[in-house]
């Protein structure tokens, strides 16, 4: 790769649709499956991983020229670590009850491989503008994709949004999206869709009129 | 040679060395930051879980008894129905916080809720499931100590499928508690409510 990459723009528009963390690189999915069961919970995550992503890749931009290639990874671990630590300790202390039912997934972030891989794939190698711009983008995407599988979670298991009442009390709620099988199915039919549309997209600028 | 290889290694890893440093003084810092509202969150949480820990339970009282911080758990009127005792230990993957209650002289368990854990998410984070795991010790009897099923034969406590290391755990905090606290809560029921050593 040459020394120069993908611009700024190019990296944060790239995230969020493009190269999607969870529909298109399919990183990340154990955050994905286990707390999209409600947008509260599912936005804390996205909020605590966009903190660890844009904290670690602007540290690791800033230290790029000092790596060592075979002491890369074991650094990228040691940044995203403390990062994810803080994030935890603070989730502690300011949102004590969210934290108790995020339970292990917060300090879990550090085995979430969306932020290793844009360590590697960008910070590592790019300035601090583009790789702090990169992590917003992937944030951003990684959000979005946990806020539509908990938008369609939530609003089908407990007909709620955010905890607010969007569906009739007449609605039977379908329990099984809450339970770990709903993540999936939601996961896998959402999925397919965002593959279908990225297929009819790709054909169209195949076939130039 | 063996100088120039000890040279290579600190050239090779004084970044490793300076991160591993910062982020140590940073967390430290963190850490001492919050650790007051952690520890005010967690008392807070406490004292609301008494009722369900002791029956008949309105509120807790501090008290200290061999060094050690309990709550004396008192009814509307005063009088005290019981003891809710804070105890940790190492569980499967960290440590396991619990509150245990207990009845004034500290022979049978009434309630037992787990206050903090990082155990394996679908195994050993079951603990935390009052259906599953957690209702099972309501009652029990502390006459002798709590064993797992699958360790001895004569076991109470039927423990998690996947997660007997948890289980086990969680016996044992309450076991360690009954041991080292059992006499002092007893002859302290018999005395004020809440005594100061």
């Amino acid at each position: 790769m040459g020394k120069d990459g993908p611009t700024a723009a190019e990296r944060f528009i790239q995230g969020i649709i493009p190269e999607n963390p969870v529909y298109r690189q399919l990183l990340g999915m154990c955050p994905t499956l286990a707390v999209t069961g409600g947008m509260r919970p599912a936005m804390t995550m996205a909020g605590a991983v966009a903190f660890v992503l844009i904290c670690a890749n602007i540290l690791v931009s800033l230290i790029r020229n000092l790596l060592k290639p075979h002491l890369r990874i074991l650094v990228f671990t040691l940044t995203i670590a403390t990062f994810v630590t803080i994030a935890d300790r603070f989730l502690a202390a300011k949102m004590y009850e969210m934290s108790k039912q995020l339970g292990p997934y917060v300090p879990l972030i550090i085995v979430n491989c969306i932020i290793i891989c844009r360590c590697e794939v960008c910070a590592s190698k790019q300035a601090v503008l583009t790789a702090a711009s990169d992590a917003v983008g992937q944030s951003l995407g990684f959000a979005l994709a946990l806020a539509s599988i908990a938008s369609v979670r939530e609003i089908l298991g407990s007909g709620t949004w955010f905890e607010l009442r969007v569906l009739p009390e007449a609605w039977p709620n379908w329990g099984i999206m809450i339970l770990p099988p709903g993540a999936f199915l939601t996961l896998g039919l959402l999925l397919g869709a965002a593959n279908w549309i990225g297929g009819l997209r790709s054909k169209r600028t195949e076939t130039p009129a | 040679m063996a100088d120039m290889r000890k040279k290579g290694y600190l050239t090779q890893a004084w970044l490793v060395l300076l991160l591993a440093t910062g982020f140590g003084a940073a967390l430290a810092g963190v850490h001492l930051t919050l650790k007051d509202e952690i520890a005010e969150n967690k008392r807070r949480d406490t004292l609301g879980r008494i009722p369900t820990l002791v029956p008949g339970a309105e509120k807790g009282e501090v008290a200290r008894l061999a060094g050690t911080l309990v709550y004396g758990a008192v009814d509307a009127d005063g009088r005290q129905v019981g003891w809710v005792v804070p105890a940790s230990g190492q569980g499967y993957n960290d440590r396991i916080e619990l509150l245990i209650g207990l009845d004034p002289e500290a022979l049978t368990l009434t309630g037992l809720y787990v206050l903090d854990q990082k155990e394996t998410p679908g195994l050993g984070n079951k603990i935390t499931s009052r259906k599953v795991f957690l209702d099972q010790f309501a009652g029990l009897m502390l006459d002798k100590a709590l064993k797992v099923d699958k360790d001895d034969p004569a076991g109470t406590i039927n423990a998690i499928s996947g997660a007997t290391i948890s289980s086990r755990a969680v016996c044992d905090i309450v076991n360690g508690v009954v041991e080292r606290l059992g006499e002092a809560l007893r002859s302290a029921a018999q005395g004020p409510a809440t005594q100061e050593e």
